[in-house]
């Protein structure tokens, strides 16, 4: 069966390429209903999702509400404060409470890699992952593959930079298994103080930003996260005008927001015309509102 | 596009000239309602429908009326059985062409049956503005309405049972134009008529 045959989206490793593509083809159909006088559609009428957040978070948050309105599932947002949670026992027991509530959709960001398959093991709703840990974030993995897509109308043979921080980033683990299984070529940078062990093994790394610039189709800027820094220091000269300069001429720069002006990236380059960060965020709300529908739409998906 | 699976064709409802004969009458009859032919949009439901809405906008045009503007609709997610039965839904995208405030919608689709995608199709054209007034133009009507719905224009009304099902190809989609009656094929054993089973679509 083409489509996407499952109940969750926890993460882009363990998904094929046509899903990866069901996910894309959809969020390209839904896109125009965001342009429309009436920005609504009844498809999920009568579903609940609850978003459960469990970090901070502006964009991922925000568009999933959106999408979820457009679409016209109940929803409601819990923001639960980082420092009182406890791993696991905590994240159970509020999944218990909210199974009483009988929701659809449960979405969750969390701090601890693998969150969202613990949920997923226990809950009858359907889990999406809106970032676990420095582990996964699937759906900025597709609104971004979405946005090189559109703008260089194929993702296979691409050569894609991804540069910053990739110890900490959950964006880098999902944007390296998505380009990879859709046949992009994939070029990972970062300082040696911020290279995970083991990544060497889905791409090649390299510590110089212009190296791993020269000749890209796309660049990926990922954010510092302060927030997890806790022993590593971080060059300040991210990418700057003179960098991209080395890059194709009709390179795209992206990143997933916040930025860090001035560090990760120039603010001459987040705002220059090769930007396409803010096509990013409303590919963001297409490829929620597909995957919204993909998961609770079609009978209610597959099985697994 | 061949015959669906569990399918075969029972006979031949229209040949290319008869389905171009049909449009030509649909286009003079809308262009000699004048009401009709002023401020015109026609919508074609995906996927059927929007070729025939682009056949039907060069008839009216050529039959003295204005050029009509003409649009697509995707019902998929005003479907009511979106998220029970249907299957994953594959999207085409709605494309309305500009305002359709006080305008006269002509909705066009290939075959008229339960009346479920028309219902869904108003519904969803209402959320594009306010028109003056909606029309709806079928190329078949098979009858067996389970809803409050009558076509204003039609171009063949025939009788069928719920078991069979009506095939429009067109030139666009298909390389020709015909329009067939279908039949359950008999499993197994030949010549059993099939188990009485409600289709889901025309």
């Amino acid at each position: 069966m083409s489509g996407y045959p499952h109940r969750h989206l926890l993460g882009i490793e363990s998904l094929e390429p046509s899903e990866i593509v069901a996910v894309l083809d959809t969020a390209e159909g839904l896109r125009e209903i965001l342009d429309r006088p009436l920005k609504k559609v009844p498809a999920l009428r009568g579903k609940t999702v609850v978003n459960l957040f469990y970090e901070p978070s502006t964009r991922t948050r925000a568009s999933f509400e959106v999408a979820e309105k457009v679409l016209s599932a109940d929803s409601l947002s819990i923001a639960a404060a980082a420092s009182s949670v406890q791993k696991g026992e905590t994240l159970l027991d509020t999944a218990k409470n909210l199974e009483a509530m009988n929701p659809d959709m449960i979405v969750l960001r969390h701090s601890a890699a693998g969150a969202a398959h613990f949920l997923a093991r226990h809950c009858r709703a359907s889990i999406v992952n809106a970032g676990d840990g420095a582990h996964e974030h699937p759906t900025q993995a597709l609104l971004d593959a979405l946005t090189l897509r559109q703008r260089k109308g194929r993702l296979k043979g691409l050569r894609v930079a991804i540069v910053g921080d990739l110890l900490h980033s959950r964006v880098a683990r999902s944007n390296v298994w998505l380009l990879s299984k859709m046949g992009a070529e994939v070029v990972l940078c970062a300082p040696p103080t911020l290279v995970p062990p083991g990544i060497d093994a889905l791409a090649p790394v390299t510590h110089r930003i212009d190296e791993a610039v020269e000749g890209a189709d796309a660049v990926m800027m990922l954010r510092i996260q302060r927030e997890r820094m806790t022993g590593a220091f971080y060059p300040s000269d991210g990418l700057t005008e003179a960098r991209v300069k080395r890059a194709k001429k009709d390179v795209l720069i992206l990143h997933p927001g916040p930025m860090n002006r001035g560090v990760e990236i120039a603010s001459e380059v987040a705002d220059g015309p090769y930007s396409v960060i803010l096509d990013q965020v409303t590919n963001g709300v297409a490829v929620r509102m597909a995957v919204l529908l993909l998961l609770l739409g079609g009978g209610g998906g597959g099985e697994s | 596009m061949g015959v669906p699976p569990g399918f075969r064709v029972r006979r031949e409802l229209m040949d290319a000239e008869r389905l171009s004969r049909a449009l030509a009458r649909i286009a003079h009859q809308i262009v000699e309602r004048r009401r009709d032919a002023e401020g015109l949009v026609l919508v074609g439901v995906r996927t059927r429908g929007v070729p025939l809405a682009r056949r039907l906008a060069r008839l009216v045009a050529e039959a003295g009326a204005p050029p009509p503007p003409v649009g697509a609709l995707d019902i998929t997610l005003y479907r009511d059985d979106l998220t029970t039965v249907a299957p994953q839904p594959v999207l085409r995208g709605t494309e309305i062409p500009g305002s359709i405030d006080g305008r006269t919608v002509v909705l066009v689709d290939d075959v008229l049956y339960t009346g479920r995608t028309v219902r869904a199709a108003l519904d969803e054209i209402i959320d594009f503005g306010r028109p003056a007034r909606i029309k709806l133009a079928v190329l078949v009507d098979r009858g067996h309405r389970e809803l409050p719905i009558c076509p204003d224009y039609v171009g063949q009304m025939i009788t069928t049972t719920r078991d069979e099902s009506v095939q429009v190809l067109l030139q666009e989609d298909d390389g020709a134009d015909r329009v067939l009656l279908l039949e359950k094929a008999p499993e197994g054993r030949p010549r059993r008529p099939a188990k009485k089973k409600r289709g889901r679509r025309a």
